[in-house]
C-alpha cells in the first residue's frame, strides 16, 4: 500500500469518523462531568482530560479506534488522593487545595507513564494475575456505586469509607422516601429516573430513540425540565443550586494549576503510584479489548499509546484536568458507529470544545443526581454478579483470589488490594502444586523456545507458565504474524495458570480473526478443577490418569472432528496398548498410555505416551500416530524419508530396498525389510504413486497392521486431520490390491 | 579439538562407576585412544580389584589402560592430570541420582568445564549397554571457535557412527534491531529475521564447505532467542543425544549470578554435552 493510497483512504473515511466522533462526544460530555464530580474534582476537569486526551493521543498514539479521556477506574483513586492530600494539619479537609496537590500527582504519573512507554513496560498489566485484576475492578465498581448512590438520591453529605457508605444505603433510601425537602425529593427523582433510563436503554429497540446515547438522553431531559420550569411554569425550579452542576462562566480561560508543594510526602508518592497503576492497567485492558473489536484487525502499538497517554496526562494535569486513559465503553461506541481511525478520537475532542463553548450555561442546569445515576450504573456494571459468576466458573481458587482482592481493596487501599491479590495467587499456585521450588528455581530462567519448522511456528514452554513469567512467552508469541500457523506446546510444563490460559484463548481468537491458526498442545494429561477453557492446569504424573477428566480444548476439537469424519472418539484405549508393542518402533520404548483415540472399523488415530531409557536418562515422549488394522497380510517393513535414520536402527543389518522401476521413489524413500521379495510385490505402482504424491510420513508395517506418524510429538488438530486423511486413503489402496 | 589420543575419566567408586567406565572404554575404542583413569583418594587393594574386575567385564581395550591414584582436592587433581598427561578429552559422568546429579553437575563439573584445558564431555546417561547416538546438535554461533566446534562435532559423529547433525544458529534479540509493536514493525521484523536466517545459513554453508561429511544428513536451524538457552531447550525438544558447544569465552563472577550462554546448559543439562576447547 502506497503512502498516497493510505492518505486517500484516510480522507475518504473522514465523514464516518466525524459522525462517530460526534456520537462519542455525546456520551463523553455527561460522563466526563460525572466522573470528575465523583472524583471530588471540579466537573470541568473531566472534560479537559477528554479534550486533551482526544487531541494528543489522536495525533501521537499507537492505537486505531480507541477513545481516550477520564476513566472509571481512577474515580476511587483520585477521590482518595484529593481527600488525603487535602487534609490539613488540623484535620480539616480542603477539597480544592487537595485537588491542586492531586493535579501535581497526575502530572508526575503522566511522566512515569511516558517513561514506562520508553522502557517498553507498557504491559505492566501482564504481571498481575487476571483474577486479581478482576477483583480490583469490581472493588472500584463497588467504590463508585457506594458513593454515588447517595448522591443520586440527593444526599451530598454521605461520607466515610466504602463499607460505611454501603451500610448507609438502606438508611439513605428511607431518608429519601420520607424527606420533606422538596429540592432533595425532586433531585432524587431525577436521579432515579436517570438510572431507569440507563438500565432500560438497551432494552428499548427503537431506531430514533437509540440515535442519542443514554447519558445524553439524561442530559437532554434534565435540561428540558429546567427550561420547562423557566419558560412555562409559574412555580420556581424545585431543585436548589447546590444540587446543580457548578461551572465557572469563563471555563476556557481560567485553569487550575497544580501545586507541587507536597511532592516529597509519602501520601503524595502513594497517590502517584496508585494513579499510575490504575491508569496503565485500565488503558492496557481497554487497548487489548478494543483491538478485538477493530473491524480492520490492526494491532495496536501499546508502548506508543502509553507514551501518548502519558504526555496527554501531563498536559491535562497542567491545565487542571484529570488523567487521560483509554476507555473501553466509549471506544466500543466509536467502533459501533463505524469509527475507523484515530481521527474519530480527535473529532470527539473537537465536539466537546464546541459543546462547552456553546452550551456552558445549559450544562449548569443539569442536576448532580442525574450524573450520579450514570455512575451508579457504571459502578454496578463493574461489580455485577455476572462477573463473579464468570470467575467462579473458571474455578473455585479463582473465586478466592477475586474475593480476597476485592475485600482487601475495599477495606484498605488499592495498592494493598492488588498486592494481596498477587500474593494469594502465588500461594494458591504453590499449594496446588505442593511445590515451591518449581517456582523459586525457575522464575528468572528463560523458559520459552520458538523456532520455525516446515513453515510453522513451534513454541515450547518449559517448567511452569504463569502470570509471573508470562511476559517471556508473550514476547515470543507477539513475533508471530497472526496469519501464520502456530503451535504452543506445554508438554514440558508442569503448571499453567489461569492468566496464561486466558491469554492463549485471546491469541487463538486473534489468529482465527486474521486467518491464521493457533493451537495449544500438551495439556491433555493435565488436571483441572473445572470445565472452563481458562481454568489453570497442572500436569499429572503418568501414574495418576484420571479416567474421567475434564477435556481440554484440543480434546474437544478432536471430538468434534471425529464426528465430522464419522470416527468414534474415546479418551483412552486398551486394545492399542496391547497391539502397539508389536511394532518394531516400540521394541525399545515403553508405552505408558494411549489416549484421545479416534477409530472406525479398522483405523485408529491416537496420542501415545511412551518412554525411552530408564532412571534419569528416562525421557517421556508424546506423539500422535495412526494405526491401520489391515485385512490382508502385510510384509514387515519400514518406510521413511531418505536421510532420516532415527527410527530405523532396529532394522539394522538390512539394506535399503531399491525398486528399479521407480528410481525417483527409491531416491526419496528409504525402504527396509526382511522379506525383500514379498515387499517388492506389495509395493504396487498405485501405492508408490500415492506415496510419492503425498507428505512423507514414517510408515511401519507388522503383523498387526500399519503404523503411520510424522514427528515424534503431539499433532495439532489440523495435523491430525491431514494424518487421518492420508491414513484412510492409504488403507483404501492397500485393501484394493 | 585435535585428534583424540588420550581420554581421561574420573573414577569415583559410586554405584554408577560401571556404566561410566563402560562408556569411557567404548569411547576410547571408538577413537582408538588411550584411556587414563584418575581416582582422587587412597589406593587400596579392594578398589584395585574392583576396578580390574570391571575392566574385564567391559569390551577389551584397544590400547593400554593407565590408572593414576592421587590424594587431594578432586578439581585440582583432575585439572593437573589433564595438563600433565596432555589429555584431549575429559569424560565426566553424572551420578544417577537426581539430587546428586544436580549437586555434581552444579559444582565440580562446572568448575572443571570452566578451567579444563581440554574438551569436556558431560554424560547424563552413561549406560552399560551401548545406546546408539542418533542425533547431534551443535551450535553455530557467530564466533571464531565455532568452526572448530563444528568440525569436532563431525569428527565425533564419524567415530560414533551418528548419521544426523543439526547446526543451530542462535540469534539474540539485540541483533534484530526491530521491536515488534504493531503490524508494521511485525512485518519488518519478519523480513529482518528472514534476512538474518539466510545470512546465518550462508555462513554455516561456508564452514560446511571445508568439511567432508558424505553420508551424514546435515540440517540448519536458526532460532531467535536467548543465547545458550535456546539451543539447550531445542536439544531437549528434539531429543538430541549429544549437544556440542563452544567453550565459554570468559566467565566472570557476574555471569554466575546472571547466567548466560553455557551456564544455562550446565545448570540443567538437557542431554550429554560436549564442550570443545
Amino acid at each position: 500500500m502506497s503512502q498516497k493510497n493510505t492518505f486517500k483512504t484516510f480522507i475518504g473515511d473522514i465523514p464516518k469518523n466525524l459522525f462517530s466522533g460526534f456520537v462519542v462526544s455525546l456520551i463523553a460530555l455527561p460522563l466526563g462531568l460525572g466522573l470528575a464530580l465523583a472524583s471530588g474534582a471540579p466537573p470541568i476537569s473531566g472534560i479537559i482530560a477528554a479534550i486533551v486526551g482526544g487531541t494528543v493521543v489522536a495525533i501521537l498514539g499507537g492505537s486505531n479506534v480507541t477513545i481516550t479521556g477520564p476513566g472509571n477506574g481512577l474515580v476511587v483513586v483520585i477521590l482518595a488522593a484529593i481527600t488525603t492530600l487535602g487534609t490539613g494539619a488540623d484535620g480539616i479537609i480542603d477539597m480544592s487545595q487537595g485537588f491542586l496537590y492531586t493535579l501535581a500527582a497526575i502530572v508526575i504519573s503522566g511522566i512515569i507513564m511516558i517513561a514506562l512507554g520508553f522502557l517498553r513496560l507498557g504491559s505492566l498489566g501482564d504481571f498481575f494475575p487476571s483474577s486479581a485484576i478482576q477483583g480490583m475492578l469490581a472493588a472500584i465498581g463497588i467504590g463508585i456505586f457506594a458513593k454515588q448512590i447517595h448522591v443520586m438520591l440527593g444526599n451530598l453529605e454521605a461520607n466515610g469509607s466504602i463499607i460505611e457508605l454501603l451500610v448507609q444505603i438502606p438508611e439513605g433510601i428511607l431518608n429519601f422516601v420520607n424527606t420533606d425537602n422538596s429540592s432533595v425529593l425532586y433531585a432524587g427523582l431525577v436521579g432515579v429516573i436517570s438510572l431507569l433510563i440507563m438500565i432500560f436503554y438497551s432494552k428499548i429497540r427503537n431506531r430514533s430513540f437509540q440515535l442519542i446515547p443514554a447519558p445524553m438522553w439524561i442530559v437532554v431531559l434534565s435540561v428540558g425540565m429546567y427550561s420547562y420550569f423557566e419558560l412555562f411554569s409559574t412555580a420556581p425550579y424545585p431543585i436548589e443550586k447546590n444540587l446543580l452542576i457548578e461551572l465557572s462562566d469563563d471555563i476556557l480561560s481560567k485553569f487550575a494549576f497544580p501545586d507541587f508543594g507536597k511532592i516529597y510526602e509519602l501520601s503524595f508518592i502513594n497517590a502517584v503510584i496508585s494513579i499510575t497503576l490504575i491508569a496503565s492497567i485500565e488503558s492496557l485492558l481497554s487497548i487489548k479489548a478494543v483491538d478485538k473489536l477493530d473491524p480492520l484487525k490492526r494491532r495496536s502499538n501499546v508502548n506508543k499509546d502509553i507514551k501518548a497517554l502519558g504526555l496527554a496526562t501531563v498536559i491535562s494535569g497542567f491545565l487542571g484536568g484529570l488523567n487521560v486513559v483509554t476507555v473501553i465503553a466509549r471506544s466500543s461506541v466509536n467502533v459501533n458507529n463505524k469509527g475507523s481511525n484515530r481521527s474519530a478520537n480527535f473529532f470527539h475532542a473537537g465536539f466537546l470544545v464546541l459543546f462547552i463553548l456553546l452550551f456552558a450555561s445549559e450544562l449548569k442546569k443539569i442536576p448532580l443526581p442525574a450524573l450520579a445515576a450514570i455512575l451508579v450504573y457504571t459502578g454496578y456494571k463493574l461489580a455485577s454478579l455476572e462477573n463473579l459468576k464468570k470467575v467462579f466458573r473458571v474455578g473455585s481458587e479463582q473465586l478466592i483470589i477475586f474475593l480476597m482482592t476485592l475485600l482487601v481493596t475495599i477495606s484498605t487501599s488499592l495498592i494493598t488490594g492488588i498486592l494481596v491479590g498477587i500474593i494469594i495467587t502465588f500461594i494458591l499456585h504453590v499449594i496446588i502444586n505442593k511445590n515451591i521450588l518449581l517456582f523459586v528455581k525457575n522464575i528468572l530462567k528463560p523458559n520459552v523456545l520458538m523456532f520455525t519448522e516446515d513453515g510453522k511456528y513451534y513454541v515450547s514452554v518449559k517448567n511452569f507458565s504463569s502470570f509471573l513469567n508470562f511476559t517471556k512467552l508473550k514476547s515470543k508469541l507477539n513475533q508471530i504474524p497472526e496469519t501464520e500457523e502456530a503451535i504452543v506446546d506445554f508438554s514440558l510444563c508442569d503448571f499453567v495458570d489461569h492468566s496464561v490460559m486466558e491469554n492463549m484463548s485471546n491469541y487463538a481468537e486473534a489468529f482465527a480473526r486474521k486467518g491464521g491458526d493457533f493451537e495449544v498442545i500438551g495439556l491433555d494429561d493435565s488436571k483441572s478443577g473445572s470445565e472452563h477453557p481458562f481454568a489453570l492446569r497442572k500436569i499429572l504424573p503418568k501414574q495418576m490418569i484420571p479416567k474421567k477428566g475434564v477435556l481440554t480444548k484440543r480434546q474437544k476439537n478432536i471430538q468434534k472432528i471425529s464426528e465430522e469424519m464419522h470416527y468414534a472418539y474415546d479418551a483412552f484405549s486398551a486394545i492399542e496398548m496391547e497391539e502397539l508393542p508389536q511394532f518394531g518402533y516400540f521394541k525399545t520404548r515403553k508405552i505408558d498410555k494411549v489416549s484421545n483415540v479416534l477409530s472406525n472399523d479398522n483405523c485408529t488415530i491416537f496420542d501415545v505416551q511412551f518412554s525411552e531409557g530408564e532412571m534419569i536418562a528416562k525421557q517421556v515422549i508424546k506423539a500422535t500416530m495412526f494405526h491401520i488394522h489391515t485385512q490382508r497380510e502385510v510384509p514387515n517393513f519400514t518406510l521413511d524419508k531418505e536421510g532420516i535414520f532415527e527410527y530405523l536402527y532396529h532394522f539394522a543389518g538390512f539394506k535399503d530396498i531399491n525398486l528399479e522401476r521407480h528410481p525417483d521413489f527409491s531416491k526419496r524413500f528409504y525402504l527396509l525389510g526382511k522379506n525383500e521379495a514379498k515387499i517388492r510385490t506389495f509395493f504396487t505402482d498405485e501405492l508408490i504413486l500415492f506415496l510419492e504424491s503425498n507428505k512423507q510420513y514414517h510408515i511401519e508395517a507388522s503383523k498387526v497392521g500399519l503404523l503411520i506418524f510424522s514427528n515424534e510429538r503431539l499433532a495439532s488438530v489440523k495435523e491430525i486431520k491431514a494424518l487421518a486423511y492420508f491414513g484412510a486413503s492409504l488403507r483404501k489402496i492397500i485393501e484394493k490390491c | 579439538m585435535n585428534t583424540i589420543n588420550k581420554i581421561l575419566v574420573g573414577i569415583a567408586f559410586s554405584p554408577n562407576l560401571k556404566s561410566n567406565l563402560f562408556e569411557a572404554v567404548r569411547m576410547a575404542n571408538m577413537f582408538d585412544a588411550q584411556l587414563i583413569g584418575v581416582h582422587v583418594g587412597e589406593e587400596t587393594d579392594k578398589k584395585k580389584v574392583q576396578l580390574s574386575d570391571l575392566l574385564e567385564q567391559a569390551e577389551p581395550l584397544k590400547n593400554s589402560f593407565k590408572t593414576i591414584w592421587q590424594k587431594g582436592k578432586t578439581v585440582d587433581v583432575i585439572l593437573k592430570t589433564c595438563t600433565h598427561e596432555a589429555v584431549d578429552l575429559l569424560i565426566l559422568g553424572a551420578l544417577q541420582q537426581e539430587k546428586l546429579l544436580k549437586y555434581y553437575v552444579g559444582s565440580i563439573a562446572r568448575v572443571l568445564t570452566r578451567k579444563a584445558t581440554c574438551s569436556v564431555l558431560l554424560m547424563i546417561k552413561p549406560s552399560v549397554v551401548r545406546v546408539v547416538c542418533k542425533h547431534i546438535v551443535v551450535n553455530g554461533l557467530h564466533n571464531d571457535k565455532t568452526i572448530k566446534t563444528i568440525k569436532s562435532a563431525f569428527d565425533f559423529s564419524k567415530h560414533l557412527h551418528c548419521k544426523k547433525i543439526t547446526i543451530v544458529e542462535e540469534v539474540s534479540k539485540s541483533e534484530l534491531h526491530v521491536e515488534v509493536n504493531d503490524d508494521r514493525t511485525l512485518r519488518k521484523s519478519t523480513i529482518v529475521k528472514e534476512r538474518i536466517k539466510n545470512r546465518e545459513d550462508m555462513r554455516i554453508k561456508n564452514i560446511l564447505n571445508e568439511i567432508n561429511y558424505e553420508d551424514i544428513s546435515v540440517n540448519t536451524q536458526s532460532i531467535f532467542g536467548r543465547r545458550g538457552y535456546s539451543i539447550g531447550h531445542y536439544a531437549k525438544v528434539k531429543r538430541a543425544d549429544l549437544l556440542v558447544m563452544n567453550a565459554p569465552d570468559k566467565i566472570r563472577f557476574i555471569d554466575r549470578i546472571f547466567p548466560h550462554d553455557i551456564e544455562y546448559i550446565l545448570s540443567e543439562l538437557p542431554t550429554d554435552v560436549l564442550i570443545v576447547k
